[in-house]
């Protein structure tokens, strides 16, 4: 508890509100990241990653989606409730974002220039005043900051002029053109080859080194969690379901959905095609109470159906939300064996 | 060196459009029953005046060369004249289209202002009471024929209200203005005379009103959606994001990119009024080329009709024109693509 908390994410419960009823999509999400810090994120498809980050900088579309409950404290400021003045100076320089897919984050009919520029216009109180000449000045930093030829030209594209690559390089250096204490990298390269998504992640690594920035990396790809991050968080419909350093996690992961994750993980070395996790995410208009992965878990016991499992710690560095790590383990057993 | 290139395109595309247009209606004016130069002599006159007239109007000669006459004068402007008024109808056209045009330019106006504003104020409060009022006034535009809503605002705004004049474009005791454009509003303006201007406003409110209200209420759900639907898009949460400021993110990075399907619809809405015009321009005494034109087909006078119809082509032609300039101009998409393609 040494190191000062940068964002604390309480409790957060995210709902939306569709046609057939009410998904409650974020079921209590705690999360943490201290100053300095590179965080990772994992989970399939749909668990809720981008819901938690999007929440963070209040960019969820409201409706349909709802923030039902929980708080989102950044350096001791609950952003859920700040004005909409100091949510203004949180958003680019407190924290920024590299989106998903960089095709649907640049928009179509504005020039790269008139983008960044508009980022970096923004980013400080005294850069609101320089003349368009400034702007475009400085705007073409960030640009040169991620390697990408011919800057000045970029400026006067249009996204579509642009490869997949080139973009989600523009985006990389849009979300850092703000200088961020914390950045959100929403699995970068996801919509990319794997050849441009590795020189996107190496250089996005540099970058974030240099400058100290603290950094929440959301991805599918274990290896480079191992890699990249100090802590990890793994998610599994709408909760967190394991938290350990990057270390710990791989050298024993204890949550059955994480053993499942990693499991599905192919391997070079061996043959055949890796198992996944039977079954599928379950649905959020109607979620199994207790335990959400109670439906798929091999290794289910009777409190799982009926109660949610808190955060159990393991040690200091490692907790885990499941009953098999509870103290009373044995008692649960013996119910779901007398059963 | 695109720009022109484009307009180029179109103004040669057009050339070929007005030329089809010119053959319709030359043909539908030849295959009508009757003989013209007997309509507009009239019953009782002589055979030989009848032949001589047929002769000058070259009636006798083969329909490949009548219609060569016809498109060379046509070209210069003469239309003949009206076989009911005996007046020039090029005259006439000049009379009543730049009327019509007025009306027609000021319901645009108050289409495109309103139609969008309304839009934009329904998107950013979606789902509050303000945009469920707008969505009940927009579906009721759009389904209420336009003379409902002249005959309307005739009756509350004009007799009971009495804040508006109903008949014409100007009241008898204000000084005519020269004639410019044709346009009063405008003409006024140019001649520095004031008082005719805002009485020719007042003139031009309650039917370009009431001609706009379906075209705004069009335009207003469509923006309205558009805008709704963009809001949700990642390109907009990726500014918001950065911090850029919220007023910025709508009035500049929304707005431009939710105007496109606007305006495109904008351009078919402003032609269309121009002929939708007719029942307005009756309900107010408005004289205008819509009126001129239904009058003339209904006493089937071809000169009048072929310069009606050719000069309501031409307008058609120009606006749709405009209107991709001003599409190409908001979406760079569509002017690489046509860039790549020459």
């Amino acid at each position: 508890m040494s190191t000062p908390r940068l964002l604390e994410i309480k409790d957060l419960r995210v709902e939306f509100k569709v046609y057939g009823g009410v998904l409650k999509v974020l079921d209590g999400v705690n999360f943490s990241v201290n100053a300095g810090e590179k965080v990772g994120l994992v989970g399939e498809t749909g668990c809720g990653k981008t819901t938690t980050m999007k929440a963070i900088l209040r960019i969820l579309p409201i409706p349909p989606a709802r923030i039902a409950g929980g708080e989102i404290f950044f350096k001791g400021q609950d952003i859920l409730r700040m004005r909409k003045r100091d949510l203004s100076k949180v958003r680019g320089s407190g924290i920024s974002m590299i989106f998903q897919d960089p095709t649907a984050a640049l928009n179509p009919v504005f020039t790269i220039g008139e983008q960044l520029g508009a980022v970096v216009q923004h980013a400080r109180p005294e850069n609101r005043r320089l003349s368009k000449r400034k702007i475009r000045d400085k705007a073409i930093i960030p640009l040169k900051e991620v390697a990408l030829a011919d800057p000045e030209r970029l400026l006067d594209s249009y996204p579509i002029q642009l490869s997949g690559g080139m973009r989600q390089r523009v985006c990389i250096g849009m979300a850092l053109a703000t200088d961020p204490e914390l950045l959100i990298a929403d699995e970068p390269g996801t919509s990319l080859d794997v050849t441009i998504q590795d020189q996107v992640l190496r250089l996005l690594r540099v970058l974030v080194e240099e400058k100290g920035t603290s950094v929440i990396l959301i991805t599918h790809t274990l290896g480079v969690v191992r890699e990249t991050t100090d802590r990890v968080y793994v998610m599994y419909a709408g909760n967190m379901v394991e938290e350990a350093h990057t270390r710990k996690l791989f050298a024993e992961p204890l949550h059955p959905y994480t053993q499942g994750l990693m499991q599905a993980v192919p391997k070079l070395t061996g043959g055949g095609i890796a198992e996944g996790i039977p079954g599928r995410i379950p649905s959020y208009l109607d979620p199994p109470p207790g335990c959400r992965f109670h439906t798929r878990c091999p290794r289910v016991m009777d409190i799982c159906r009926r109660q949610k499992p808190p955060f159990f710690k393991v040690d200091e560095e490692h907790q885990v939300a499941c009953f098999l790590y509870d103290q009373n383990h044995d008692r649960h057993k013996e119910e779901t064996a007398t059963l | 060196m695109q720009l022109i290139g484009f307009l180029s395109r179109r103004a040669f595309q057009a050339i070929f459009v007005l030329l089809g247009l010119s053959i319709l209606i030359f043909v539908i004016a030849r295959v009508l029953p009757g003989d013209p130069a007997r309509t507009a002599l009239g019953a009782r006159a002589p055979q030989w005046v009848v032949d001589r007239l047929r002769e000058d109007m070259h009636l006798n000669d083969p329909m490949h060369v009548q219609y060569f006459y016809w498109l060379t004068d046509a070209v210069q402007g003469d239309f003949g004249i009206s076989l009911v008024t005996r007046r020039n109808v090029a005259d006439d056209v000049k009379e009543f289209f730049p009327a019509s045009l007025e009306l027609v330019l000021f319901a645009g106006l108050i289409t495109a202002v309103a139609g969008i504003g309304l839009g934009t104020l329904s998107a950013r409060h979606k789902d509050k009471w303000i945009d469920n009022a707008v969505r009940i006034f927009s579906y009721a535009g759009v389904v209420t024929p336009s003379f409902v809503f002249a005959i309307l605002f005739l009756l509350l705004f004009g007799l009971v209200l009495d804040w508006f004049p109903t008949i014409g474009r100007l009241s008898q005791d204000v000084p005519r203005p020269p004639t410019i454009t044709g346009m009063m509003t405008i003409d006024a303006l140019l001649a520095g005379q004031l008082a005719t201007f805002w009485d020719a406003l007042k003139h031009l409110i309650l039917p370009a009103l009431a001609l706009a209200m379906g075209s705004m209420a069009q335009e207003a759900r469509l923006t309205r959606a558009t805008m709704s639907d963009n809001l949700t898009k990642d390109y907009i949460a990726n500014k918001r994001a950065l911090g850029v400021p919220e007023r910025k993110v709508t009035g500049r990075f929304l707005l431009k990119v939710s105007l496109i399907p606007t305006v495109s619809i904008f351009g078919l809405d402003f032609a269309a009024s121009l002929s939708n015009a007719f029942l307005v321009e009756l309900i107010f005494v408005w004289p205008g080329i819509s009126r001129y034109g239904v009058n003339a087909m209904l006493r089937k006078d071809l000169n009048a009709i072929s310069a009606v119809i050719l000069i309501l082509g031409i307008t058609f032609i120009t606006v749709n024109i405009i209107v991709d300039l001003v599409v190409r101009g908001l979406d760079p998409r569509i002017r690489l693509r046509s860039a790549r393609s020459d």
